[in-house]
């Protein structure tokens, strides 16, 4: 297959960015999207010019480094499937594949097509977690889970925070994110304890990012790469709600 | 210098808690005054940083990554190991101490991995704690499976996302001290070098990826926990910037490297299709208990496969060789890792191999499907068997898997003591970084065990023995050896850049991969492997004077960063064929086709190679030193593994 | 800022108050929408104009008015903040952005067409409620006693359900209307976390028929009265047959 790229260049933060044509040549139906990039990447090299940066790691759809947006949505146009995992066979010879980074002010760019999301990062810090020390923890089976909440929970930290959700928003919002990881503490009895202030503070500290306002359009999930569910948001809405109006929080 | 192992005293059972009672402690108050850098925030560094900012300790943190939680534990798919006995079937610590020193072919420390079984099941209660969704049963206790290299079901999992789980418990709990003030996280950042101030780890020099900024961070002690270095081979199911750079240059300073040619090939990943692949993908172990290998009886057919002349659904039974079940009829396809690996090998050597490349073998389902019903089998193996179409766009259901041989952990890594200490004070390792507890193969479920163990529950006490006898005064980054640490990784930095070749990383990377999987991978032998330290050394001098990387150190330059951590491969790689020339037996992972038994299997040597290998950094193209140390059995006899 | 403007000011808060007021003003639309059916009575318009003289007499009415502005103008606001808040998010667009892929258009247009039914709403208000509210009407006169000091709001409905542009405006807006509902019946459950495996496919399906009925219900009066009525808003003669059978049975 022979295809053009245009591709985001950026060189760095500060710097004003805009698209690049490329063309490469004789690509493998059975490569992945970043084995294309790869083949583009060693011919700048050779060539001299700077190669683009993007993020990647493991290539099997883990661990959420790869955010890239390819036609005009998150990880391309295959459901389900990150940008590693997308290969070059949904695509035909001579397309024009147009490739951008994830587009929120909170999300802003290194360079090219890789972006910083500790916006993410700084959310689980106000409060997604349980605050436990190591070592002091019961038996593993002194609390029994009802096997459906365990599940549940399970769906909803299966969030490999990408952040394709935020990228697919209209409003940029991070609503499916923070709510993956809320509704997984809130189903789960080790939850309880911080219930309250976890939701007020990951909330807080969201709207601090300069995320926007969940309009429950529903991109996000049907962009998700592993299918958490708008459920969630709801979920996120309720805690939200019930703890704003019991908690003993008046700040 | 004498290599010691500080293995406490005593009977084996009680050795831990008699150490931890003998170590010294650090004052609660004077915690606070210690810092402590933790290089690497996968399962083993993100369980130690939060643990030690729990203890009081200030800890610097660092990641390559965006973030703490994409580290490549992430991907393990199985379960974690415990001796939790929750089935009650005849599980033990002893039981799992005993199945891991076999598993690892009698070439780890008996006390380390008992101490590991011991816990095992501590981890499990933490993990719990901290909201990790382990799978359940109906009653809402704990879910277990059976897993590889053991006859009880004690691995712990969270579907097909263990790994993932895990970490973000590990991530979670580092996230809390982060906002305490208590962790001081340093994302984007690589460690390029180690300081050594009189003999002592004191800080470590890293490069910010985004900026290029060059570092120097100032502390008490440095805790090394990033990862193994499988991807020397190029292709490996390691994720791409798993790397060998950090722990090299601890080597460099004086950290010894332990058995670096253990490493562990997985018998059941998707295939290389062709010259552009970056990364292999493993299919989980379990399809092993499902699933029937085979290759076409003769070359000739073989041949007609690979050519597309026929396809492998209508060969018929009889001219099918189901190879690991007529060699090894009471295991069948379920035999340990190496063995079946080994095997496909020698299958696609032979010339039966299937798929275009002919480096392949089938893995078949269509049995299970008749029996039982495809429904039955997309219960148990849908996301697997779909994960393989995406791959490779061929149906599972509808005609036979093709798998073949990956690189996939290694055994090998920095040596350490009883404490995690490596042989530079103040320096330790953890998690795979570490040769620690596996011996020569580890054991499935077992990986993401050993690294919460050495972060949630060795790390915290140890490193307090090594802090005690260390004043409590400020380290500061003005010492001249960080000026000169740095000034060497800026060096090496333009070095790289200023070379200007005609090569890129990647292609150096590819030819290195080419060659120690060639010589130095499932099966090895002492002509080869001289032949490969040739091949290793020429292509590292070609590499500092033709490779090609454009831009600048001052800017994010992804094509420098792959540069210096295949200049590191490109040592370690010499290292590692070193290792496995000295090594004249086989065992594990490590298969020396000179040392076989006449049915092909390995062969160990115990009288004279029951010793862990330690290597000794003795400078730039210089011979490294070996030191040995002798491994004693007092609690598990020494067997030949058999699977017949 | 106390935690109640706080929570009040924070995304999900002005979310909250978009769904209430959103919700509230589903109530109202169908109170107005029975409350006009009215119009449809054969009695040239006495039961119409009984209707909207106590609509703006009743004093409880009259109180609950009150809400209705605090309803609107909430919802107005907060998708104005919110729409802000949302545009400020994300400074640098997409060269390419395939949004329909993944969503429905309704769902992404809210405030496009909220804002032809603002427009729509206040030449409205302008045209019946400011001139029922402060005179300009003349009175329904004749006969009968029960009906003849009212003002005549039928006659002025009746009037410019005969200007064409008029009647489009109206068609126009209860389409936007209609769409409004769509997304926005089920959104306004979603946001107040009113979301159970059992019972949302059923709330999602009424919204559809909600917004169907209603903005169905608004349009055709127009249509009703521009198409088939003279100027009295008497059926005329050659309306289909259907009609007059219809009108015959009132």
């Amino acid at each position: 297959m022979n295809l053009t790229l245009n591709v985001w260049r950026q060189p760095n933060r500060q710097a004003q960015g805009k698209m690049v044509e490329y063309h490469v040549k004789d690509i493998s139906p059975d490569m992945s999207f970043l084995e294309m990039l790869d083949v583009l990447n060693e011919d700048l090299l050779h060539a001299g010019q700077d190669p683009v940066a993007f993020d990647h790691d493991c290539r099997e759809g883990i661990c959420g480094s790869c955010d890239l947006f390819i036609n005009g949505r998150s990880h391309g146009p295959e459901k389900g499937t990150t940008t590693c995992q997308l290969h070059m066979r949904k695509f035909s010879d001579g397309d024009t594949i147009t490739i951008e980074p994830w587009r929120a002010n909170a999300f802003p760019v290194n360079k090219d097509l890789s972006v910083d999301r500790s916006a993410f990062d700084r959310i689980i810090q106000a409060g997604g977690y349980v605050s436990v020390n190591t070592g002091g923890a019961p038996d593993g089976n002194e609390i029994p889970i009802p096997k459906e909440i365990a599940d549940r929970a399970f769906e909803a930290a299966t969030c490999i925070s990408c952040g394709a959700c935020v990228a697919a928003c209209k409003n940029a919002s991070a609503m499916l994110f923070v709510s993956a990881k809320v509704s997984q503490l809130a189903l789960l009895p080790q939850g309880q304890p911080e219930r309250k202030s976890r939701v007020e503070n990951m909330i807080a500290q969201m709207d601090k990012e300069g995320f926007g306002a969940c309009s429950n359009i529903g991109s996000c999930a049907a962009e998700c790469p592993v299918g958490i569910s708008l459920e969630n948001i709801a979920i996120l809405n309720r805690e939200f709600l019930a703890a704003k109006a019991t908690s003993n929080n008046l700040a | 210098m004498l290599l010691d192992s500080k293995i406490p005293e005593g009977p084996l059972a009680e050795k831990w808690e008699k150490h931890k009672f003998n170590v010294k402690l650090v004052n609660p108050a004077n915690k606070r005054k210690y810092d402590i850098i933790v290089v690497g925030t996968g399962l083993a560094g993100a369980s130690a940083a939060a643990s030690l900012a729990e203890l009081g300790y200030n800890v610097k943190a660092f990641t390559y990554h965006d973030s703490p939680r994409r580290a490549h534990s992430i991907a393990a798919q199985g379960g974690i190991n415990a001796a939790k006995n929750y089935q009650n079937d005849g599980d033990s610590v002893f039981r799992l101490f005993y199945d891991t020193i076999k598993g690892g072919d009698y070439r780890a420390r008996e006390a380390n991995v008992y101490r590991l079984a011991q816990v095992s099941v501590n981890i499990i209660d933490q993990c719990v704690a901290q909201g990790v969704p382990f799978a359940r049963e109906y009653g809402g206790l704990l879910a277990n499976r059976s897993f590889g290299g053991a006859q009880v079901s004690r691995t712990f999992y969270a579907r097909g996302q263990t790994g993932q789980q895990l970490l973000l418990g590990a991530y979670s709990a580092l996230s809390r001290q982060i906002a305490y003030g208590k962790v001081k996280m340093y994302t984007r950042s690589e460690m390029l070098d180690v300081v050594v101030i009189d003999g002592q780890a004191r800080g470590i020099v890293t490069r910010n990826l985004i900026t290029g900024e060059i570092e120097t961070h100032a502390a008490h002690a440095v805790v090394l926990a990033t990862g193994g270095y499988g991807n020397v081979f190029y292709l490996s199911t390691n994720a791409k910037y798993c790397n060998v750079t950090a722990a090299w240059r601890a080597h460099k300073k004086g950290a010894y490297f332990a058995n670096p040619c253990f490493t562990q090939i997985h018998p059941t990943c998707i295939p290389v299709s062709g010259d552009y692949q970056s990364k292999l993908t493993l299919m989980s172990e379990s399809l092993r208990n499902d699933g029937r290998v085979w290759v076409p009886k003769t070359v000739e057919m073989a041949e007609r496969v690979r050519q597309g002349q026929i396809k492998p659904q209508d060969i018929a039974e009889d001219d099918r060789d189901y190879f690991l079940e007529r060699k090894y009829p009471a295991f069948g396809n379920l035999v340990p890792r190496d063995v079946a690996s080994r095997n496909a090998k020698l299958m696609c050597d032979e010339g039966r191999g299937v798929g275009s490349t002919g480096l392949a073998v089938y893995l078949d389902f269509s049995e299970i499907i008749k029996r039982t019903g495809a429904e039955a089998v997309s219960q148990k193996y849908g996301n697997l068997f779909a994960m393989y179409e995406k791959i490779t766009d061929e149906d599972p259901y509808k005609q036979p898997m093709r798998i073949y041989p990956a690189v996939h952990y290694t055994m090998g890594g920095l040596w350490v003591d009883y404490n995690l200490q490596t042989t530079v004070p103040g320096l330790y390792a953890t998690g795979e970084c570490n040769f620690s507890d596996h011996g020569a193969n580890r054991l499935g479920a077992s990986a993401l065990m050993q690294g919460l163990a050495d972060g949630y529950f060795v790390i915290p006490y140890t490193i307090g023995d090594y802090l005690a006898s260390t004043p409590p005064k400020p380290v500061s980054t003005d010492h001249p050896a960080f000026a000169e640490s740095k000034a060497y990784v800026q060096a090496r930095t333009e070095r790289l850049l200023s070379i200007n070749g005609t090569r890129t990383p990647d292609q150096f990377h590819k030819a290195l991969g080419h060659i120690m999987w060639e010589y130095c991978g499932m099966a090895r032998n002492a002509e080869g492997l001289r032949h490969a330290k040739a091949e290793i050394q020429k292509l590292r001098s070609e590499f500092w004077s033709d490779v090609k990387i454009v831009g600048s150190g001052e800017e994010m330059n992804q094509a420098l960063e792959k540069a210096g951590r295949v200049a590191d491969f490109l040592e370690l790689g010499e290292l590692m064929v070193d290792d496995a020339l000295n090594r004249n037996e086989s065992c594990g992972g490590h298969f020396r086709e000179e040392y076989q038994t006449p049915e092909g299997e390995a062969l160990r040597n115990d009288d004279e190679y029951a010793y862990v290998a330690a290597w000794e950094y003795q400078g730039e193209n210089q011979p490294e030193k070996l030191n040995k140390e002798e491994l004693t059995f007092e609690n598990v006899k020494l067997t030949q593994r058999s699977y017949k | 800022m106390s935690w109640i403007t706080k929570t009040l000011t924070s995304s999900i808060g002005r979310k909250i108050i978009m769904s209430v007021t959103g919700l509230f003003l589903c109530t109202f639309l169908v109170v107005h929408l029975i409350g006009n059916l009215q119009l449809f009575k054969h009695d040239q318009g006495a039961a119409f104009n009984t209707y909207s003289h106590f609509m703006g007499t009743n004093p409880v009415i009259r109180t609950i008015e009150w809400g209705l502005v605090l309803g609107f103008g909430f919802h107005i606001f907060e998708a104005w903040a919110l729409t802000r808040r949302n545009k400020a998010a994300r400074s640098q667009g997409y060269a390419q952005w395939h949004a329909e892929k993944n969503s429905e258009w309704t769902s992404r247009n809210m405030g496009i067409l909220g804002t032809i039914i603002l427009i729509f709403l206040l030449v409205h208000l302008y045209n019946f409620f400011w001139r029922a509210r402060f005179g300009g009407l003349p009175k329904v006169g004749g006969a009968n006693p029960e009906v003849r000091d009212l003002d005549n709001l039928y006659l002025a409905v009746v009037d410019s359900f005969h200007v064409w542009w008029y009647v489009l405006l109206y068609v126009l807006a209860q389409i936007s209307l209609g769409y409004h509902l769509w997304h926005g019946f089920r959104s306004g459950f979603q946001t107040l976390g009113l979301n159970h495996r059992k019972y949302t496919p059923l709330i999602k399906y009424v919204g559809y028929v909600f917004a169907v009925v209603v903005s169905a219900g608004f349009a055709s009066m127009p249509l009703y009265f521009f198409l088939f009525t003279n100027a009295q808003g008497e059926l005329a003669a050659n309306a289909p047959s259907l009609l007059h059978t219809v009108a015959s049975a009132f």
